[in-house]
């Protein structure tokens, strides 16, 4: 058997189909004739160009081989990396590490890349307008908006107060100004971290905040404290492996409330209040307010779960809602035990892509799989990770994690510090060059 | 599955390197793309986690089933090899191996 035919036998043994080796299906308008060029399959239009939709946009020009036409609208100039940003809070890591240019995207995949803001989409017609470059028209469009603020949920968090109690939960100048924050505080000064109940954008991401900043105190300001508030009546993700750093190296520095649902907060009066009438003062709060899916995706109709999330068919990812638009990423009605996260952004991209590539080829999509890795920083140097591994179940029509798969780390390590960092740089790297 | 080559052409051995992939290639290529998360795109980590392009296919299949069988120790993989079949694991052995 030639190595070409070796290949070919591993592959169906292990993805299927009794029908030999005659398998070699043809894109439609593909031509066998060396030289002559292929027609296009059609243009997709990708809304948000974080980690699920610039993955999306560079996985559907690999996989179609360029011939599906990806134009990508990002309002931001450049990419800002929210993972390792809670590193940056701690002085551990240069701010300037985050940003990314989308360079690679249009040089290494001849994506057209647009910053513009999004003014209307008209899924009927099927075409976007932006606000300065003009309309796009898509045969299939790709939303992945990430999540936005419910900023009303909270009496008194106005604009004004949104300018002195700050979330930091999109990377960007809010991260630098909390990092101003916490320079300013003085020694001895209280930190207020306020988690919403889940879900929400990063699951194990506050008590890494916490982490890091316990671990800036230790250092800088032995007699500050910080005071978690969190809705939820546990820590909701690495709960033992962050309870046990809490415990063995920031003792005194962290005091940690369960059940304490942020109601209210007195922005002059530094003050957040519970929905029991509790208050706690501090020098700097940090509030994490509840989230919905990114507003594109409740100006297109997609929104239909709990008027929050967009329910996705899981092997496609188009919404439920509205037909030829798949959305990604934190917008989306989670699947069981899938987290809001970057990797699994990522994941969706692919997932996506792939459904897209065989739907414009005149196929049918296939459901993939998904894994999901998220490493927590708890110092200078250690880590510690969740992972796990998502299969489509036919029954439930989502994706569910592998009994027996995933888990998380024995104990934080150096070996995973280093890891984890390593991940933000492969991740970038898959994501944009 | 045998919707797969519901689409089946033209013989594979008049086409050899101007085939367009298969529906399997296709899929081992998107399940491949799990792993460009952590070890880069198409397996060329930039960074401190192993590249695993272009490595031996016989040591990344070996590799992978001890590690679902937890008889090799890691800090990720024996977790994540655990959701995966062994024929996966041949496939995306054999997929890597091939990647320059």
């Amino acid at each position: 058997m030639t190595r070409f035919n070796e290949e070919r036998r591993r592959l169906l043994q292990a993805f299927g189909a009794s029908a030999a080796l005659t398998g070699a299906s043809l894109l439609p308008g593909q031509a066998l004739a060396a030289g002559k060029p292929r027609k296009t399959l059609g243009r997709v239009v990708v809304i948000g160009a974080g980690f699920g939709g610039a993955t999306a946009a560079k996985y559907l020009r690999k996989w179609s081989d360029g011939a599906i036409e990806v134009v990508l609208i990002e309002r931001n100039a450049q990419f800002i990396s929210c993972p390792t940003s809670n590193e940056v809070l701690a002085g551990n890591r240069e701010y300037e590490t985050l940003v990314h240019s989308y360079d690679g995207l249009k040089k290494h995949w001849g994506i057209k890349v647009v910053h513009a803001e999004v003014t209307a989409v008209d899924t009927d017609k099927r075409r976007v307008r932006t606000d300065k470059a003009g309309e796009f028209a898509y045969d299939r469009l790709v939303v992945s908006p990430g999540i936005d603020f419910r900023f009303a949920d909270v009496a008194g968090y106005d604009a004004a107060a949104q300018q002195q109690i700050l979330h930091a939960w999109k990377a960007g100048p809010q991260t630098l100004a909390l990092r101003k924050q916490l320079l300013d505080l003085p020694d001895g000064g209280v930190y207020i971290q306020s988690i919403p109940k889940a879900p929400y954008r990063c699951p194990p991401g506050p008590y890494e905040r916490v982490s890091q900043i316990a671990h800036y105190f230790k250092q800088h300001k032995p007699k500050s404290k910080i005071l978690v508030l969190d809705a939820n009546e546990q820590i909701i993700s690495k709960g033992k492996l962050f309870k046990a750093v809490w415990d063995d190296d920031y003792k005194d520095l962290i005091e940690y409330r369960p059940n304490w649902n942020l109601n209210e907060v007195d922005a002059a009066g530094k003050t957040v209040i519970s929905e029991l009438g509790d208050r706690e003062t501090g020098g700097v709060i940090n509030l994490l307010p509840p989230q919905h899916a990114g507003k594109i995706a409740h100006d297109i109709g997609a929104v239909n779960a709990n008027g929050r999330w967009v329910t996705v068919d899981w092997v496609s990812l188009e919404s439920t809602a509205v037909r030829n638009v798949h959305v990604l990423g934190d917008a989306t009605l989670s699947a069981p035990a899938m987290p809001k996260s970057g990797h699994m952004a990522n994941q969706h991209g692919k997932a996506a892509a792939a459904a897209i590539v065989e739907i414009l080829s005149g196929r049918e999509a296939r459901p993939v799989l998904m894994a999901n890795t998220c490493y927590s920083l708890v110092d200078g140097r250690r880590a510690i990770h969740v992972d796990s591994v998502h299969r489509y179940d036919p029954e439930k029509k989502a994706p569910v994690p592998v009994a027996g798969s995933g888990g998380v780390s024995a104990a934080p390590s150096v070996e995973e510090g280093l890891f984890a960092r390593a991940w933000a740089k492969n991740i970038w790297s898959d994501v944009l060059s | 599955m045998k919707s797969l080559f519901a689409f089946a052409g033209l013989s594979v051995a008049c086409l050899v390197h101007a085939a367009p992939p298969t529906d399997a290639e296709r899929t081992v290529g998107y399940y491949a793309a799990n792993c460009f998360n952590c070890h880069g795109t198409e397996g060329k980590a930039v960074s401190a986690i192993p590249a695993i392009a272009g490595r031996d296919r016989q040591y990344l299949e070996e590799t992978l089933k001890a590690f679902k069988a937890g008889t090799k120790s890691a800090t990720i993989m024996h977790q994540l090899a655990k959701g995966y079949t062994d024929e996966e694991l041949a496939a995306l052995a054999d997929y890597f191996s091939r990647r320059q």
